[in-house]
């Protein structure tokens, strides 16, 4: 383990990161514009919208996915840990580890639903078959996937229906062992029983997690969340407990969105 | 979603925007019936021109299969070459086609699925990949017997391997090359960002990603263009001709050193001596016939392994 993870583990605070200042730019577009905010260990932390403010790029910074398009250029801090997280002795690899991600569409890999839950904790180096399906049953039942699924873990992860697949991305997160779990829009595709399964089961995570989750859907942001953040047009509009958001806004903007009177 | 909607929805509370038609689509049922008509025309005209295609293929094949009746025989396969047409066998002309092929499959796989990784995955996307994705796609068009010229001056002549099969073999890889560069390229670009993007999330590096994730799905596409273009290098008879490899081989090749003649080259030559003795034709018939049940197998086995590891998504 690097000097860099060993300040991960050790570091407490109950802030899991403490964005300050951050600026983001695609080219000469700026996506994000001077965002501060502080996200608390143990608890959810929904971001809310409308499409294209830039609520996307922001959680895909917090494990600098965004770094995967090439002209993406960024200024200021993320302190995870009390550590930057774009400072050069930090590795992403060890950085992705710490932070685990689940996509907007389901992205299991066209492999088993044994193989897809152990890929992280295999390619970490864990080669024990025991071991391996240990965790392969933690990480299921962590995502309350496994009793739906203990029968056929060698089928392939495609036949399972949306909801599933998706449970099953946040069991493969988990199998790594993450301190925060980054969930960019997870019930977008799926169906409103589906819905409720992961939002329930978010609930459960938070003991053990911290959850930043992009959401489209402002119900779902008050009904799963302890704190929202509005973002609009790359801004960071207001910051707050999510009940003051949904029910005494400081800003005119905010009162507007969470209102449904535009976006 | 911007500020903008929130006055468009305003607006339509009003119905300011509702939608008026200003034309109106009438069935014309004389004009139905026309359109099925032509429609259904349309499958036969298409149909011809695989009728067409195929009908002079059975012709070839036909034509073919009658010379090399008689001749197709056990001692054809397993005999030596000779000048006598009764006597000739071409076991050490197939010998020199797997000879070709041992060392065209690995030369080409590994360099051209490297390359490939390469162009896809780390190489930045700009002018200076473009101008190299363009010319790999036209060396793809080059005719094969520069690439002779190219093997007989480099190969044979500069590192002085003379008409052997290891000349011939790195000539028709270099021939194959860039054709499996570009498949295996369009094989790596159809695997989806997102399971890339799910890889990199666990904190996989790249290279491991590419291991495990990429390349597992990307094979069955790589192996099909690849086993399709090195059937093509089986088949090349140009490029070997301009090597200079010599009409009359006594010997089965042993090593990859030896000269050698390999199937289409004997074609060749036994067609262009046909005139001396006419018999020449039966056996680069019953020769041919050999070669497309070497070319069948392998685009079989192509196809085979396309259906084997297709996977949906």
């Amino acid at each position: 383990m690097s000097e860099s993870v060993r300040d991960f583990n050790e570091y407490k605070s109950n802030l899991a990161y403490d964005v300050k200042n951050l600026n983001l730019w695609y080219g000469k577009d700026q996506a994000l514009k001077d965002i501060s905010l502080q996200i608390e260990k143990n608890q959810v932390t929904a971001i809310i919208g409308p499409s294209g403010c830039g609520k996307s790029t922001f959680i895909k910074t917090l494990n600098r996915m965004i770094e995967n398009i090439p002209i993406v250029k960024t200024q200021g801090e993320i302190l995870y840990n009390n550590k930057d997280i774009f400072d050069k002795s930090i590795k992403v690899e060890e950085l992705r580890t710490k932070v685990g991600m689940v996509f907007q569409k389901p992205n299991p890999f066209p492999k088993s639903i044994y193989e897809n839950v152990v890929y992280g904790p295999k390619i970490h180096g864990i080669k024990d078959k025991s071991m391996l399906m240990e965790i392969a049953e933690t990480s299921l039942k962590g995502a309350a996937l496994w009793e739906e699924v203990k029968d056929r873990l060698n089928d392939n992860a495609y036949g399972l229906s949306g909801g599933q697949q998706q449970r099953l991305c946040i069991a493969r997160a988990m199998a790594v062992q993450p301190e925060i779990i980054l969930m960019d829009e997870p019930t977008s595709a799926l169906d409103p029983i589906a819905t409720y399964k992961i939002e329930e089961l978010i609930d459960q995570l938070k003991k053990n997690y911290t959850i930043v989750i992009v959401t489209h859907s402002m119900q779902q942001a008050a009904r799963i969340s302890d704190k929202t953040a509005f973002l609009l047009m790359g801004e960071l509009i207001e910051f707050d407990k999510t009940e003051k958001i949904f029910s005494n806004p400081r800003d005119k903007r905010t009162e507007d969105y969470v209102t449904g009177r535009f976006g | 979603m911007n500020y903008e909607s929130q006055f468009i929805k305003e607006n339509k509370s009003e119905s300011k925007y509702e939608y008026v038609s200003t034309y109106k689509i009438e069935i014309d049922q004389k004009r139905t019936t026309r359109r099925i008509k032509l429609s259904n025309a349309s499958r036969y005209i298409f149909s011809l021109s695989l009728v067409f295609a195929l009908s002079v293929l059975v012709i070839l094949l036909y034509r073919i299969g009658v010379d090399s009746i008689g001749w197709l025989n056990f001692n054809f396969l397993t005999g030596r070459l000779s000048i006598f047409p009764e006597k000739a066998g071409i076991f050490s002309v197939i010998m020199g086609s797997v000879f070709l092929t041992l060392i065209v499959i690995p030369v080409t796989l590994i360099l051209g699925v490297s390359t490939a990784i390469y162009l896809e995955e780390y190489a930045s996307s700009g002018k200076i990949r473009r101008i190299i994705n363009t010319n790999i796609s036209n060396l793809a068009s080059v005719p094969s017997v520069i690439f002779g010229l190219l093997g007989l001056t480099v190969f044979s002549r500069m590192l002085n391997l003379g008409s052997s099969i290891l000349a011939g073999g790195l000539t028709l890889s270099l021939l194959v090359l860039p054709i499996i560069v570009v498949s295996s390229q369009e094989a790596i670009k159809a695997v989806p960002g997102f399971l890339k993007e799910a890889s990199l999330a666990m904190g996989a590096t790249k290279w491991t990603t590419i291991r495990k994730v990429v390349l597992p799905v990307a094979i069955p596409g790589i192996l099909t263009g690849s086993i399709l273009s090195i059937s093509r290098a089986i088949g090349e008879t140009a490029p070997l001709v301009v090597l200079g490899i010599p009409t009359l081989i006594m010997t089965t090749p042993t090593n990859i050193f030896d000269d050698f003649t390999a199937l289409p080259i004997q074609i060749y030559y036994w067609t262009l001596d046909t005139v001396l003795t006419p018999e020449y034709a039966n056996l680069a018939a019953a020769t041919i016939v050999v070669l497309l049940v070497v070319l069948f197998i392998m685009n079989s086995a192509a196809i085979i392994i396309r259906n084997k590891f297709q996977k949906k998504f």
